[in-house]
């Protein structure tokens, strides 16, 4: 081989070498790079901005410490979302995720018809989050809703839904349960069928009745899918925010009374018509806190829960 | 064993009876659903109501805003996910496992919570009002990342990379003829759901955009939040900016939901 073509050899392999080293790094970049600039900076910016009184309208940031948290600390209305936050979020959780494993439970067996159950279960979570709370604040209109309508034949009196605490965060959770129910059914029927079939069979032969069989082997067994999903959903719910907005027909207060109003939309009210950012931001770096708060305890409870649901 | 038959069509049922009826409200007159009993069928109106939903807010302006971001969105992450899935799956590099760890990781970040700064970088930019806004920031995920590692993981052998090597390919050359195509039925998949969610995103669009220039939803919202007592305009705006998803979704569904139970094995 002459010179010339070994040195040329040896170019192309020192190429391929900065190809191998540099290419990889360079094909992950952008997500990297998208989410420290869209998804990482805001996060961090919110924490400096809620340490300052700060304003869209104003060029001039005064710096007030931990002024914007104390303020905070004392608003009634704060503590008022925060609740409903909580209300909503175990009244839309707990029953759904229940629901949820029992439905992947009843689709994981040989089934006719199986892709038209997955299909219409799902169907809901293609719908988008305004047309659920259009449809729904039509079926839970005080007087032609189709709600009131059925809940008559039992004869139960009108309910006017958005007018009371309990009332409306049962409508709304009822939204959420709508959406969300087939979709964390499908994630949990997905773990199921990785769970070996013997078990069931020998379980089947000691006499197992179908109940006991999900609760000694099947949630045992998913168990770190149900921990991810119930983690989730517990950050899911503490940002709950299109639903009281638009069930409140866009009002930021969540009702009148702020009977139904969240943390989000708390955030929202204070962020986004009052354009104050420093008190907005404080209040979402109190949000963060306890979106990992709640994350944390359910995380820990969902470990330690043994064989039985 | 008829039981479990009974509770899934009864399951079934539950899903699709609120789609229906809004349907149903969306082809009547406001005055019908006064009526007891309400209406359960549909009625001759539906036309009439949707020429309304074109009068009110600008409809078709909106349909066109979502088409393209959405489009935009689904076809940025198909491509981005899929290069990042790659190199993830199939490349040897330094600090590899610890970034795929962090990329999972980030999904569990409540990102809603820096939407205040995330406007204040957009006033700084001047895109609010813009659909770039709503482009931009999700033209790759975390979830497309992962979900595109998890099918290559699988379904591209060594021996195809391997062959490629030795003539001479270089990874760009390896993805662009050896990873694209076979990456295709995932790609398809993680297309479709991210179209849907960019169509159905709500909250950042609400916040950035003007109602003057809105995507579906904001239009969407606008009606609903301006008419509140007019439903059948609300739910007829509803029916067409939700039911052709819907549609679509019900063609493709088995494939779409083989994606997200995939997706979902490994949590």
């Amino acid at each position: 081989m002459s010179a010339i073509s070994l040195r040329a050899l040896s170019r192309r392999r020192r190429r391929h070498v900065v190809d191998m080293k540099v290419s990889p790094y360079a094909y992950v970049a952008p997500f990297f790079l998208l989410f420290c600039a869209f998804g990482l900076f805001p996060l961090i910016y919110t924490a400096w901005v809620s340490l300052h009184e700060w304003t869209l309208l104003s060029d001039v940031h005064t710096f007030v410490g931990l002024g914007n948290f104390g303020t905070l600390l004392g608003d009634a209305y704060f503590w008022n979302a925060t609740f409903n936050t909580l209300s909503i979020g175990v009244i839309s959780t707990v029953p759904q995720l229940l629901l949820a494993i029992w439905l992947a439970h009843l689709l994981n067996r040989p089934l006719r018809m199986q892709t038209f159950f997955r299909i219409s279960l799902l169907l809901p979570n293609v719908t988008s989050v305004v047309a659920v709370v259009v449809i729904f604040s039509q079926l839970f209109g005080r007087d032609f809703g189709l709600i009131n309508w059925v809940l008559g034949w039992f004869g139960v009196g009108t309910i006017d839904w958005a007018a009371g605490t309990g009332t409306s965060h049962v409508a709304i959770s009822v939204m959420i349960m709508w959406r969300w129910t087939g979709y964390n059914a499908l994630i949990f029927l997905a773990a199921m069928q990785a769970v070996p079939r013997e078990l069931y069979e020998a379980a089947t032969i000691d006499g197992a009745s179908n109940f006991t069989q999900l609760r000694r082997i099947t949630v045992p067994m998913i168990r770190p899918t149900i921990v991810f999903v119930v983690i989730v959903s517990t950050i899911g719910a503490m940002q709950i925010l299109a639903e009281p907005l638009l069930f409140g027909g866009s009002s930021v207060t969540g009702g009148p009374d702020r009977q139904f109003q969240t943390l989000s939309l708390f955030v929202y009210e204070h962020g986004f018509t009052k354009f104050d950012f420093g008190y907005a931001s404080a209040a979402s770096w109190i949000m963060f806190l306890f979106v990992v708060l709640a994350a944390g305890v359910n995380y820990l409870l969902t470990r330690r829960m043994k064989g039985g649901l | 064993m008829r039981l479990r038959y009974l509770t899934l069509i009864a399951v079934a049922f539950f899903s699709a009876f609120p789609l229906y009826y809004s349907v149903v409200v969306a082809s009547r007159h406001n005055s019908a659903l006064a009526e007891v009993p309400p209406p359960l069928l549909p009625g001759g109106n539906f036309f009439a109501n949707v020429a309304r939903v074109f009068d009110t807010v600008p409809f078709a302006l909106a349909l066109i805003n979502s088409v393209l971001v959405a489009g935009a969105i689904s076809v940025a992450v198909m491509f981005l996910s899929t290069l990042a899935g790659f190199a993830f799956a199939k490349l040897r590099f330094r600090g590899r496992n610890a970034m795929l760890l962090i990329t999972v990781g980030t999904m569990m970040v409540p990102a809603q919570l820096g939407i205040i700064p995330l406007y204040m970088l957009m006033v700084k930019v001047e895109w609010t009002g813009t659909m770039y806004a709503l482009i931009v920031p999700a033209l790759v995920n975390a979830f497309g990342v992962f979900f595109m590692t998890q099918f290559l993981e699988r379904a591209l052998p060594n021996e195809l990379l391997e062959a490629g090597r030795v003539d001479g390919a270089t990874t760009w050359g390896l993805f662009w003829h050896v990873v694209l195509p076979v990456a295709r039925p995932a790609m398809a998949v993680l297309g479709m759901l991210t179209f849907m969610s960019a169509w159905n995103d709500y909250f950042w669009p609400l916040v950035v955009l003007t109602p003057d220039n809105p995507t579906v939803q904001v239009a969407l919202s606008t009606l609903a939040s301006g008419y509140v007592n007019d439903y059948v305009l609300g739910l007829a705006g509803t029916a067409i900016g939700t039911l052709p998803l819907v549609l679509v979704f019900a063609v493709f569904g088995k494939q779409i939901i083989g994606g997200i139970m995939q997706g979902a094995v490994k949590g």
